[in-house]
């Protein structure tokens, strides 16, 4: 399988609207069925992550050749059923009804082939070619179980290809077999489950009155299935397109028809159960299960919450002991380099251009991209959590607690990637079903002390309280986690009046990890990262500079340190002069800045003379106060964007942004008075 | 297994190790419609793998393992089947 682009290097092939110019194979299927790991062998890099128009769930799209003919792969989010239960559900009908793909590969298990099979009920209402794709069949065995993929194609009367993902096997043969279905344009007419009379004779009836209406791309028999489910997007659309006296009777055929949705639902696992009896060898009843065995560990009230200390204990240890000092190096051996390099070159241009360039530029940026190794490992060891199957076990273990802010488990995982950075925390809150529940996870998650904010702490602590460093920096996390949940259950009550989501999760078997998917998910990480420095926080650190340099070319008397004196009347609530009040303003485009501008402005010197500077020049009752402003102040730059990009919404951004602004000066200048008395 | 005595509950109520059947879902439309997707329907048997009476439980349904919070559970009534 060549990469697509030595056989035809087409841009456009990765374009949205790309005119069928390759064929379009679409991949389906339910969460933890191996699609994913599918689609990376297909296309490895030559694939493209973005979203879908208007959502916020995530769109991967891809091409690979094979036996001379090159296809374009669409990543359908993963759906239990195409009910539009969530935007993921909504996506994939409306891809596949819309953008018509050429054909449909719906990907099942074999050790879970009846909850997988649901997927294939649903889809075989769709006009488009089906092939089914039988994957883990070697799991299957492994249990015990022996799957009957010609009996299965014969009940179906769909192509089933049975593959393993994990081990590449069958995946070819599945490509030629959906290659054989598009090249035949004639497609098997798949067997469809029985509808109860009485439910059928309603589809009838309503189908009949809203035929004239239904738009272009729908089967009319599919719309009035759907509007029997009780389905609320098929619903609000014909209610728009139908005269209203027309909604009123089919409005009525519904209401008489109230079970109909557990009536078809039923129906579907019947059909499927009569085809499993037929081609599934049943393992014996109870064996228990590797997964089963781990979990009364893993998801115990007491152990599991043991188990889950001990695992994020090994991933704050990876990240910081092998982390750290690679960050450390790319600051010494690269970016000061590149400093000092630049400095030279540009020795005989214009000085502000130079102090652009070596304080902007490479102080703003390459300050973040030494982030890049504690981010990667973090990624990484994020990725083999969830690719083994761990991270539902961890937000299972957390569900109680997170319910004291009205959130539940799934909640938690944004948030543990918030020690290593709130970007990617902001993003991971794309897991939670609810909006509600999904917005107030995206408020509290700053509120998650990341790595840039410990290293401010870190480099003061020692400072202000010697051997004491240790604890005051422990005590920083734990209180900022303590006003976390505070937050979070205020928010709750004021903001969300109490609402509360469903925690409805499926437990994935345990399975080995895939380095393919972990490597792939790493990388598209750290490109996306990567853009984000390259572009707003550029843009916003030469803004700052711009500030910090003019008009006299130097930091005392530039405007950034106009505005500082100009509000220091509120930075002496809290302790701190118009030198600390400018760091924190500079520590907006990224958070590890406050300390190279208290090094500008305090004194100048190395920064290991810093630190004893600062402690001679400030009250312990100073430093307290800004190392807790420190931690609650507005999310850095980077932070704030992505919570745009995720709410969708300026206001969401503007109440976080006022919130944080609000909490942290309140929160200071608590800590700076009581400090102050002791 | 005998289908013979058996009681009515909320499968929040059933202890670890039992299997049930279920009998109805009374959650709002949203909520019964991705449980019934996940397998939940009417006759469906279940095995309650861990519920410890608070906290979130797990059960195992159609070869998944699925876990519920308790205020879900609740809203699910099952058939106790005595072995």
């Amino acid at each position: 399988m060549n990469a697509c682009h030595s056989a035809n290097p087409s841009e456009t092939s990765y374009s949205l609207s790309a005119s069928h110019k390759f064929p379009v194979i679409a991949l389906a299927g339910q969460p933890n069925m191996g699609k994913s790991t599918i689609f990376n062998l297909l296309t490895g890099l030559n694939q493209h992550v973005g979203n879908w128009p208007g959502k916020t769930v995530e769109r991967r799209e891809g091409c690979f050749t094979l036996d001379g003919t090159t296809y374009n792969l669409i990543d359908l989010p993963g759906t239990y059923s195409l009910t539009a239960n969530s935007p993921e559900e909504e996506i994939a009908r409306e891809y596949v009804l819309r953008e018509k793909p050429d054909v449909v590969i719906v990907v099942i298990s074999a050790a879970n082939l009846e909850r997988s099979l649901y997927l294939v009920s649903e889809i075989v209402h769709l006009p488009v070619p089906v092939v089914v794709a039988l994957n883990m069949v070697d799991v299957a065995e492994h249990e015990g179980m022996k799957v009957d993929a010609a009996g299965l194609s014969a009940a179906l009367n769909l192509p089933v290809v049975p593959v393993i993902a994990t081990k590449a096997i069958g995946v070819r043969e599945l490509i030629r077999t959906a290659a054989q279905v598009i090249q035949d344009g004639a497609p098997l007419v798949p067997n469809k489950p029985d509808i109860r009379q009485d439910v059928a004779q309603a589809i009838q009836a309503v189908e009949a009155l809203i035929r004239p209406y239904v738009p272009a791309d729908y089967p009319a028999d599919w719309v009035a299935l759907k509007l029997l489910e009780g389905d609320t997007a098929i619903s609000r659309m014909m209610k728009e397109l139908l005269p209203p006296e027309t909604w009123e009777t089919v409005h009525l055929i519904l209401r008489q028809n109230d079970d109909a949705m557990v009536v078809l639902a039923s129906g579907r696992y019947n059909w499927i159960n009569s085809i499993v009896r037929s081609v599934v060898e049943r393992p014996k009843i109870g064996q228990i299960s590797l997964t089963e065995r781990l979990d009364r560990y893993a998801t115990h009230p007491l152990w599991g919450v043991f188990v889950l200390l001990g695992v994020l204990g090994l991933v704050f240890f990876f990240t910081y002991t092998i982390g750290a000092p690679l960050q450390a190096w790319l600051n010494t051996a690269v970016v000061n380099r590149l400093a000092d390099t630049a400095g030279i070159l540009l020795a005989s241009s214009p000085a502000w251009l130079r102090s652009l360039v070596v304080d902007g530029v490479i102080g703003g940026v390459g300050m973040v991209i030494t982030f890049l190794p504690i981010l990667v490992i973090f990624f990484a060891s994020f990725g083999f959590l969830e690719d083994i199957g761990y991270m539902a076990r961890a937000a299972y273990v957390m569900d109680n607690i997170m319910h004291l802010m009205g959130l539940h488990g799934k909640s938690f995982l944004p948030l543990f990637l918030g020690f290593g950075c709130n970007v990617p925390a902001i993003m991971g809150t794309r897991v939670i079903d609810s909006r509600s529940a999904r917005i107030l996870t995206i408020l509290i998650a700053p509120l998650i002390p990341c790595t840039a904010r410990m290293a401010v702490i870190a480099f003061l602590a020692p400072a202000f309280f010697g051997n004491r460093a240790f604890w005051v920096s422990w005590g920083m996390i734990l209180f900022a986690v303590l006003v976390l949940v505070i937050v979070g259950m205020l928010l709750n009550r004021l903001v969300f009046k109490g609402e509360r989501s469903a925690f409805i999760m499926e437990m994935p078997l345990y399975h080995i990890p895939n380095l393919r998917t972990i490597g792939l998910l790493v990388w598209q990480h750290t490109i996306a990262f990567l853009k984000k420095a390259g572009t707003i926080i550029l843009i916003v650190s030469a803004v700052i500079w711009a500030l910090s340099y003019f008009p006299q070319g130097e930091l005392n008397s530039s405007y950034l340190a106009l505005i500082g004196k100009w509000i220091a009347p509120v930075g002496s609530w809290m302790g701190l002069d118009w030198r600390l009040t400018v760091a924190l303003l500079s520590s907006f485009p990224a958070k590890e800045n406050a300390i190279a501008t208290l090094g500008v402005l305090v004194g100048s010197g190395a920064e290991a003379g810093l630190a004893n500077l600062l402690a001679a020049t400030y009250s312990t009752a100073t430093a307290l106060s800004f190392m807790v402003v420190t931690l609650f102040f507005i999310p850095c730059l980077a932070t704030v964007a992505v919570i745009r990009q995720e709410t969708a919404s300026w206001k969401w951004t503007a109440l976080s942004v006022g919130m944080f602004l609000v909490m942290s000066i309140g929160v200071g200048t608590v800590v700076y008075q009581i400090a102050a008395r002791l | 297994m005998q289908n013979t005595p058996s009681t009515q509950s909320s499968l929040a109520e059933v202890p670890s190790g039992e299997v049930a059947t279920i009998v109805s879902l009374f959650g709002g439309n949203g909520f019964n419609r991705r449980l019934t997707s996940l397998g939940f329907t009417p006759g469906a048997e279940l095995r309650i793998v861990q519920n410890y009476g608070h906290g979130p439980m797990i059960v195992s349904i159609r070869d998944s393992q699925i876990a519920l919070g308790r205020g879900e559970a609740a809203k699910i009534i099952v058939q106790r089947v005595k072995e």
